[in-house]
């Protein structure tokens, strides 16, 4: 039997950034608050040894641990799910501060287009432009989550400077941009005399010392090359366990409960009234009971904890009906590898956020009406340090391995430069999330199966998109680009990105969306289901500057819903 | 095998050693387990080459010792194919000298080789080309089968154990596993090929604590500066700059 603990105003599930945000604005305005977070507690003193490419890079120390609980995975429903018994296409966060820890720290807005897609896109182009595609409006506009958008950006001290195609922003970044680097420089000229407008990413490793609203005290970027997938020994990159976390502590009114993996929200006449867990160390069980409960378990287990819990109507990609699991979305990724036969970079240096980047061909900043898909891409150079074991750039023809290999990879280590974009993904009818028949975690509970494909739009997007980058790495004076491979089926194996879109969406209408624009579930209006999981599209950008915006967006929510009660929108 | 005898003039390569080892036991009637363990202490004279000892004196020679493999000719098998991978030429020493077999021997004994941190729940079924891996084998037993498959392999088209033939028969048989034309128990010899392909890269660029990256060798090669704790005043700078090393050692020195 499991244990009922006391009751408490909120539980959140999950204390990455969205819960650590929302945790720390409800108890600052003294709301009782418990954070339940199944991995283990983290912070800045554990970040000490930390330059070691094969235990974090390469073995995912930080990252979830696979072997209690993964996903299914198939390419479309004819298919059987298999489980995805080893990390790869994306990287799952657990532990305190989440995928917060070992992120880069690439930090746009998204688009005031991405917002009202659906709308927008038909009234320039038509109905026919959006055929196949389940695109929704967000049920909110960019100028209504704009003064959000700012609040998160102060917490995490964004470094950064005003772009020609950046929408309007009632605050400048709170930090100067990073450096300039030859490399960053190079990125610039080159697509600057292509016409293009470049700028300095916006960057969570922040340029200069720091400190927050919450009175966190953040340092200056070392640039020390182990960002991405690692932790800052530095305090220098925002991550929820530095800039957030010390302060939900002082509040007094959060208490942070980790090794609690949540399996359930229990719930009775429409209302949730708590969660069960289970404590992954003794295997004991309780109840927490809670008026409200906020899932920030990520878009996975967003997902499947309401699936499990039976909230909301699931999606059936059948009928196209229900919406938990619906729109699952990620991203398109066209690369282009430059080499370069006279001159030699420091590329082993480096930081998670460092690059400039270019809009010209993202979102609706140029037309479409020719071209056979919408939306686009960001284009970056990101300068974010090259690791031996996983940088190994060879020209398209050389093997990989033997003689060869070992000689053009170890020359090319320093002497080739990548551009990449960032391409928005646009939700289909059978680009779903659902329960899987068979697998199960090591809790018992089924696990979520992600049903995915790349489509027509993909590929059209990934194949124009990444002729412009092969044009800027040309441009940057690469005597080679390598040719690019293409965009067959989605493959659960390599790295791409741990942008993953989806399942309990936004918007204004309950019968096509999960949550409201507060993040208040239509179907339970004292559950609040907060990340990328609300996301109606996935944008041409990195998702968290939005993740994070509608983190406060739902913590004022929250604080309205426990005065006043009932449907915010 | 040319590229071998050189590095074999100045000190004894490990793959000799490994060889003479085994010679050594297998010289002994009645067999037993004495002196059947890779590097064990069999009084054989070139162990005691000054080379030899040096080396594996700055190595931290007391990592360099096998926590996973028992079988020496088995052993030799792998200390063959990760030099084929990355063999020892002009721009440096390969996969043995730099002490992959050992860091992949470690990683077999550990977590990795275990698959600890992995869902490895049933059923098992083959799966599409982008399901990933599907196999119900642990790493260490991909490798045990692997390996095997490589000796048996070599033994019936050439009637040699795999660590004794040419450079390029032994790339044959390691193409065909790549090209997955070899039936295996359990696994695909592709995903064998790749996971020892895979290994050997992490051995030879992977921080010396874990047993490969003899001396940072694999770094110097390829001018990766290991554990720096800035490059504020560096990253701005026109120049490209070569940098000494640093390992994770430094955190504890
Ligand atoms: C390598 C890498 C690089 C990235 N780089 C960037 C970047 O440059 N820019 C960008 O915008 N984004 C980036 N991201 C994505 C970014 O990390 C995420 O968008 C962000 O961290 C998501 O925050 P979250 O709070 O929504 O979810 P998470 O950080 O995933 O937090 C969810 C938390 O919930 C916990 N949890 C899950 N299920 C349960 C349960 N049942 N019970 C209890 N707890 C549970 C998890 O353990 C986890 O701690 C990157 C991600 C990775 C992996
Ligand atoms: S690159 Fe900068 S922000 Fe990233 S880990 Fe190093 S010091 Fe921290």
């Amino acid at each position: 039997m499991a244990e009922k603990l006391p009751k408490t105003d909120v539980v959140i599930v999950g204390m990455g950034w969205a819960g650590s945000i929302i945790a720390a604005e409800l108890g600052k305005e003294g709301l009782k608050v418990v954070g339940l977070e199944r991995g283990k507690e983290r912070g800045l003193k554990d970040y000490y040894v930390v330059h070691d490419e094969l235990r974090y890079a390469i073995r995912y120390e930080l990252m979830q641990d696979l072997s209690k609980e993964t996903i299914s995975f198939r390419n479309n429903m004819k298919e059987r799910a298999l489980p995805m018994r080893q990390l790869g296409s994306f990287l799952l966060g657990e532990g305190l501060g989440g995928a917060g820890v070992h992120w880069n720290g690439h930090s746009y807005r998204f688009l005031p287009y991405d917002f009202e897609i659906k709308s927008k896109t038909i009234e320039k182009y038509g109905d026919g432009k959006i055929k196949g595609l389940q695109l929704q409006d967000w049920g909110i506009t960019y100028d209504e989550l704009e003064p959000y958008f700012g609040m998160y950006e102060k917490v995490a001290g964004i470094s950064g400077e005003d772009s020609h195609f950046g929408p309007e922003r009632s605050i400048p970044y709170p930090t100067p941009p990073m450096k300039e680097t030859p490399l960053t420089k190079k990125f610039k000229e080159a697509a600057k005399s292509l016409g293009m407008h470049p700028y300095h990413m916006p960057s969570a490793n922040l340029s200069e010392p720091y400190e927050n609203p919450y009175g966190a005290k953040l340092a200056g970027c070392q640039y020390c090359a182990f960002c991405e997938r690692f932790g800052c020994e530095y305090g220098a990159k925002a991550d929820p366990t530095v800039a957030v976390i010390p302060f939900v502590r002082e509040t007094g009114n959060v208490d942070i409960r980790n090794y609690a993996n949540v399996t359930e929200i229990i719930h009775e006449g429409g209302k949730a009234t708590g969660v069960k867990f289970v404590d992954v160390l003794t295997k004991e069980e309780f109840i927490q009971p809670a008026d409200m409960v906020v899932l920030t378990s990520y878009v996975m287990n967003n997902t499947r904890l309401l699936l499990q819990s039976k909230i909301g109507k699931p999606y059936d990609p059948n009928s196209g009906t229900g919406v938990i699991g619906k729109n699952y979305c990620y991203q398109i990724l066209p690369g282009s590898t430059g080499f370069f036969e006279d001159e030699q970079f420091n590329t082993f240096m480096g930081a998670g956020a460092l690059g400039a980047t270019v809009d010209d061909y993202n979102g609706d900043n140029f037309d479409h009406s020719d071209l056979d898909f919408i939306h686009g891409g960001s284009i970056s150079f990101n300068q974010s340090g090259a690791r031996p074991i996983a940088s190994n750039p060879v020209p398209t023809g050389t093997p990989n391995w033997g003689a060869d290999f070992k000689a053009q990879s170890i020359k090319y280590y320093t002497r080739s430069l990548s551009v990449s974009a960032q391409g928005a993904s646009m939700p289909t009818k059978n680009n779903y999330m659902d329960l899987d028949p068979t697998y199960k975690d090591a809790y018992g509970l089924p696990l979520l199966r992600l049903t995915y494909d790349f489509t027509d739009q993909d590929r059209n997007l990934y194949n124009y998109i990444g002729k412009i980058g092969d044009q800027i790495m040309l441009e940057m004076g690469a005597n080679k680009v390598n040719e690019r491979s293409n965009l067959e089926s989605y493959d659960i194996v390599p790295y791409q990105t741990t942008h993953n879109t989806g399942g309990v969406i936004m918007g204004a209408e309950p019968e096509t969306s999960a949550v409201n624009n507060y993040l208040q579930m239509w179907d339970a209006e004292n559950v609040f289901v907060v990340g990328a999981s609300a996301f109606a599209h996935n944008s041409g950008y990195n998702p968290t500057s939005t993740v994070g915006a509608l983190s406060f967006r739902a913590a004022e929510g929250i604080l309205k819903y426990s005065k006043e009660g009932g449907l915010l929108a | 095998m040319a590229e071998q005898n050189q590095s074999t003039d100045k000190k004894m390569s490990r793959r000799r050693f490994i060889r003479n080892s085994s010679y050594v036991a297998g010289g002994l009637v009645g067999g037993g387990l004495i002196g059947g363990l890779i590097g064990s202490n069999l009084g054989n004279k070139n162990q005691d080459d000054a080379g030899t000892q040096g080396q594996q004196h700055e190595n931290g020679a007391y990592q360099q010792a096998p926590l996973y493999f028992t079988n020496p000719e088995i052993f030799a098998v792998l200390v063959a194919a990760t030099e084929r991978i990355y063999p020892t030429d002009d721009t440096g020493p390969g996969a043995n000298d730099l002490g992959a077999p050992f860091f992949i021997d470690h990683s077999l004994a550990g977590s990795w080789g275990n698959n600890t941190r992995e869902y490895m729940q049933g059923p098992f079924y083959p799966g599409s080309n982008f399901q990933g891996y599907q196999s119900p084998l642990k790493r260490h037993e991909v490798f045990d089968t692997g390996l095997a498959a490589l000796q048996r392999i070599s033994n019936e088209k050439h009637d040699a154990n795999f660590a004794d033939l040419e450079g390029e028969q032994q790339d044959e048989i390691l193409t065909s596993f790549q090209k997955d034309e070899v039936e295996l128990k359990g696994v695909t010899s592709k995903t064998f090929f790749n996971i020892l392909r895979q290994a050997t890269i992490e051995g030879v660029y992977a921080d010396p604590a874990y047993g490969g990256n003899t001396n940072m060798e694999g770094w110097k090669m390829k001018g990766f500066p290991g554990h720096q704790m800035s490059y504020y005043d560096k990253i701005e700078s026109d120049e490209f700059m070569k940098i000494e090393p640093n390992s994770l050692h430094s955190y504890t020195k």
